[in-house]
């Protein structure tokens, strides 16, 4: 899974941290008690604290506590019994403190691990640095009006949690199988529910390039807010090249934040290191040091759901499936339910195949999630048993699959109405094998000659004949037999 | 009806009680006064309609036997406190025509208590400042004037509104606020009792934020016993303030038992200044005499890092006043100044909205705050905190109370220290280190200056420790016998 940039003058590889905001799965803001709703009318969902108004003061909500500590448990993490909120000092209108209450120099989580799948079945570890609890700000509106601009507090106060990793990733494709094992987890976890479209999951990615077989770290740019994973791959390729270009003409990178225009396809200035904000953190003193013991932590952990990577092992193990195919399935929690419904009682690796290949094929093309399915596990079961008790054959079943996407029906009934059932009975297959070996004597003369390849045309035809219902083990056994001079 | 403004809370009270005159009466008295003493400068905002309406329910409640622990009495409120639906300036240009939509927790507990409110009274800028100079809405006068001479003098602040009004009988009593001495100095400086309580004891929930680790609301009242009182009305703890304490509040009143037989008071050797006024020198020594004839055992006690208090104090203050006020940006509420783009309007509002002294203090933060100076100046700012904090710590394992002046001099007329920001700070020299160690302190009008000024003796005891306190400076009262009154003619 390498990927490296061929310059004029040198191969240069790529390196990248990547820093994630998750919205966390809570009822209530991170220091007050206000909704957190989506959608909602703007400014409708923000009490006096996350208007910053004068005399208020911020309350930390336990909720989000636990939140992030679940999170930290998932991503196999060190969990800080102590922690401590700072200020993050900046002016900016939707922001009404004037200060955002982040995490500094002692973050709720420190180091942890993610195992990367990548797409030709090994796995990769990128570390995390840290994970630590924040406001949201509010939201800028600038084309509402022509010279004003309309502030939503709405966002304003909601918790966050900022997850960085640590520079261990070398290309895009491992860059979006971390956002996507990341997304994962937190859904697993239910901490964030991970959708990029709606910002509850938002990437900035840290980017440098240096010549390969070089250790150093070479000055970073910072992409900030790339809202898909598509684009985030998109942002890190033109960033790196960017800096390829910049050092073979004999140019500097300098530390900046930029921004990724996907319409353009490029990356472009937002701040410069000398207009970089000096943030003056320091400890909020309105708050007082996080802390809770070991018993809050095993709590919270013995509430822990099976993970992917867990399941992924087991899912080879207990279904003897390959590591791609485990970890296809273990992405979603909904979809790893799906299957092992599918698989209880059958050959799991047919369930697997029907379920990665059939099902996910045919949910892509309506574009819909695997809840939505208009074939309920049960039924894909069933499916599975009428191929295995020999009632219809494997290539019957996927017209009968088809039918169960569009109409909704269990498969017995729809096997029952077309008259789909397999003919396993000797005598219709026997005279169909005979009619076609009547209506083609030269070809019976050309296989009975040595041409041995006509076998597969005859069994077509003789599958016609029976309007695909012969069962084909029967069917290729009496063929044979009756071709044999 | 003059009398009825000489009436301490307790008096006020009982008198209700007993029916010997109605609230609405006392209300009407107070009323009057501030009408008298408008020149004072005392009120920010006066609310005389508001407060009879409030003293009518009042007189209902007292006659249906449900009368609050305050029911009744009036009171001043430091505009720094949120009122519903009541201007709150904080007595900055900034937040020109902010009305909060809500009460801050200290003044909804004396709401609740019955108490009926006069109005907002005057304070320096954010509570920033000892003489009151820096109050956008002009300064409050001291009452007291030097003997023979008829300029005036500041009241000492931040609470100079408070304490002046006090003092002047515009209230029975007043609620004050005290980061660094703010109730304490002004108390010494208008001859009434200023109380700070342990940080934790009263909820910030609602108070204009000037200095987060520090701010703590405390009473303004003429007497040790209506400082208890009115302190167990404010006090408790409130789940929307994460620094205030989940502890029972005591009944501070029934501390006051007269008797320090065998208490261990120390005197620390370093508050000796030598630039100590002498009077103010000479009132110390008395004070320990007091005490001493009283039964207490009196100790010397050293408290080595009290030097570092002030210094410490300019620091960690305006750091986070620094940051408590950004949110004063024309974005929301308040003053605001058209610009050419957001960073202009946020220059030009800040710029026209805080006056000088705010101003200073956004800049010290600011700065001590950067990156690159954070380590040398915030940091070390809260070791040394600590370091003085452990002072008394350890001091507290072998005394009980501290008795010290509350400030180095008494008070000092307009203009006298204003181009001196140096000196000004001076004032809280001894009032800072208990604020830096969140302990209670309490300052006691205890004699005059050779000028006829009133001086105050500070007495601090150990966190959570108010009823050592009221115990001591009720005895401290008595000695004393503190009964002179500004006016000549209306005692």
């Amino acid at each position: 899974m390498t990927f490296l940039i061929k310059g004029e003058t040198e191969t240069w590889e790529v390196v990248i941290g990547l820093e994630v905001h998750a919205q966390v799965i809570s009822n209530a803001k991170l220091f007050s008690g206000a909704p957190t709703d989506f959608g909602a009318e703007p400014n409708s969902q923000v009490s006096f604290v996350d208007a910053g108004m004068p005399g208020m003061l911020p309350v930390i909500n336990e909720v989000a506590v636990e939140q992030a500590v679940r999170t930290g448990l998932g991503l196999k993490a060190q969990i800080n019994k102590r922690s401590v909120f700072a200020r993050k000092n900046y002016f900016y209108a939707d922001l009404p403190q004037g200060y955002q209450i982040s995490q500094f120099e002692i973050p709720i989580v420190g180091e942890g691990t993610v195992i990367l799948d990548m797409p030709d079945g090994t796995s990769r570890e990128v570390g995390i640095e840290r994970l630590h609890l924040e406001q949201d700000a509010g939201k800028s509106i600038h084309d509402l009006h022509p010279t004003k601009s309309f502030i939503d507090l709405n966002r304003s106060g909601v918790t966050l949690m900022e997850i960085v990793s640590k520079p261990d990733m070398r290309s895009p494709e491992e860059a979006g199988a971390y956002l996507r094992k990341l997304r994962s987890i937190v859904r697993y976890l239910g901490t964030c529910d991970g959708n990029m479209d709606e910002g509850s999951m938002r990437c900035d990615a840290n980017v440098s390039v240096r010549p390969t077989g070089s250790t150093e770290l070479r000055t970073r740019c910072e992409v900030k807010n790339v809202n898909s994973v598509r684009f985030v791959m998109q942002a890190i390729e033109h960033e790196a090249r960017r800096h390829v270009d910049v050092y073979e003409s004999g140019g500097d990178i300098q530390q900046e934040t930029r921004l990724y225009d996907p319409n353009k396809g490029e990356t472009r200035q937002m701040r410069s290191k000398e207009f970089a904000h000096d943030y003056r953190y320091f400890p909020d003193p309105d708050l007082l040091p996080l802390v809770f013991d070991d018993d809050y932590i095993e709590r919270i952990k013995a509430t822990l759901p099976e993970l992917p990577d867990e399941k992924k092992e087991r899912f080879m193990s207990n279904y003897d499936l390959t590591a791609y195919d485990a970890g296809v399935l273990v992405v979603e929690k909904e979809t790893s339910a799906y299957y092992e419904d599918v698989a209880k009682g059958r050959d799991p690796k047919a369930a697997a195949n029907w379920v990665i290949t059939n099902l996910f094929g045919a949910l892509n093309k309506k574009g819909i999630s695997i809840s939505d399915s208009p074939v309920p596990a049960s039924n894909l079961g069933k499916l599975i048993d009428l191929i295995s008790d020999d009632t219809i054959s494997g290539r019957i079943a996927k017209d009968v699959f088809e039918i169960m996407v569009e109409e909704g029906k269990d498969p017995e009934s729809i096997v029952e109405e077309k008259g789909l059932k397999q003919i396993t009975d000797k005598g219709p297959i026997e005279a169909a094998i005979e009619q076609v070996m009547a209506d083609n004597s030269d070809k019976v003369e050309e296989y009975r000659g040595g041409k041995d390849k006509l076998i597969g045309w005859f069994v077509g035809q003789v599958m016609k004949q029976t309007g695909g219902k012969a069962n084909p083990g029967m069917l290729n056994e009496l063929l044979r037999k009756k071709l044999s001079p | 009806m003059t009398e009825l403004t000489q009436l301490s809370l307790s008096d006020a009270r009982d008198g209700l009680t007993k029916g010997d005159f109605s609230a609405v009466e006392l209300t009407q008295a107070h009323i009057e006064a501030m009408d008298t003493h408008r020149d004072l400068n005392a009120y920010i905002t006066e609310l005389p309609e508001l407060a009879l309406e409030r003293a009518k329910e009042a007189d209902y409640n007292i006659g249906q036997g449900q009368a609050g622990a305050l029911e009744g009495l009036p009171l001043g409120i430091k505009d720094l406190f949120c009122t519903e639906g009541i201007l709150t300036t904080a007595a900055s240009h900034i937040l020109d025509g902010f009305t909060p939509p809500y009460e801050s927790t200290v003044t909804a507990n004396l709401k609740a208590a019955g108490a009926v409110t006069l109005g907002k009274t005057n304070l320096d800028e954010f509570a920033m400042g000892s003489s009151n100079e820096s109050s956008y809405y002009g300064a409050a006068v001291n009452p007291w004037k030097k003997t023979g001479d008829n300029s005036n003098l500041v009241p000492g602040g931040s609470s100079g509104g408070s304490a002046a009004a006090v003092a002047a009988r515009m209230c029975i009593a007043a609620t004050g606020t005290d980061t660094g001495g703010s109730i304490r100095q002004p108390a010494s400086f208008c001859g009434i009792v200023g109380m700070k309580p342990t940080y934790g004891r009263c909820s910030r929930w609602g108070i204009v934020a000037f200095s987060s680790s520090l701010d703590q609301a405390g009473p303004m009242t003429r007497t040790v016993r209506d400082s208890a009182l009115l302190l167990s009305a404010m006090a408790g703890h409130d789940p929307k303030d994460s620094t205030s304490a989940d502890l029972p509040v005591p009944d501070f009143e029934a501390s006051l038992t007269g008797d320090i037989k065998g208490l261990r008071i120390g005197i620390p050797s370093e508050y000796r200044l030598d630039e100590l006024n002498a009077d103010v020198k000479a009132l110390w020594d008395k004070g320990i005499t007091w005490l001493k004839d009283a039964g207490a055992e009196i100790i010397d006690i050293a408290l080595p890092h009290t030097k570092y208090a002030l210094p410490t104090y300019y620091i960690v203050a305006p750091a986070e006043a620094s940051s408590n006020l950004a949110r004063y940006d024309g974005v929301r509420f308040g003053l605001r100044v058209k610009g050419d783009s957001l960073d202009d309007m946020y220059v030009k509002t800040r710029a026209a909205g805080f006056g000088d002294e705010v101003k200073r203090r956004i800049f010290i933060g600011t700065y001590a705050l950067s990156a690159g100076y954070y380590d040398a100046y915030y940091l070390k700012a809260q070791k040394v905190r600590q370091l003085i904090y452990q002072d008394f710590v350890n001091v507290f394992k072998g005394v009980d109370a501290i008795l010290t002046p509350t400030a180095p001099t008494p008070a000092f007329p307009f203009g006298e220290n204003s181009n001196d920001p140096l000196a000004m700070y001076l004032n809280d020299v001894f009032t800072v280190p208990a604020s830096l160690a969140g302990l209670p302190g309490i300052s006691v009008p205890s004699g005059l200056s050779s000028e006829g000024l009133p001086l105050g003796l500070q007495l601090l005891t150990k966190r959570w420790d108010e009823e050592t306190l009221f115990r001591v400076a009720g005895v401290l009262e008595e000695a004393a016998d503190f009964t002179e009154h500004p006016f000549e003619g209306e005692g």
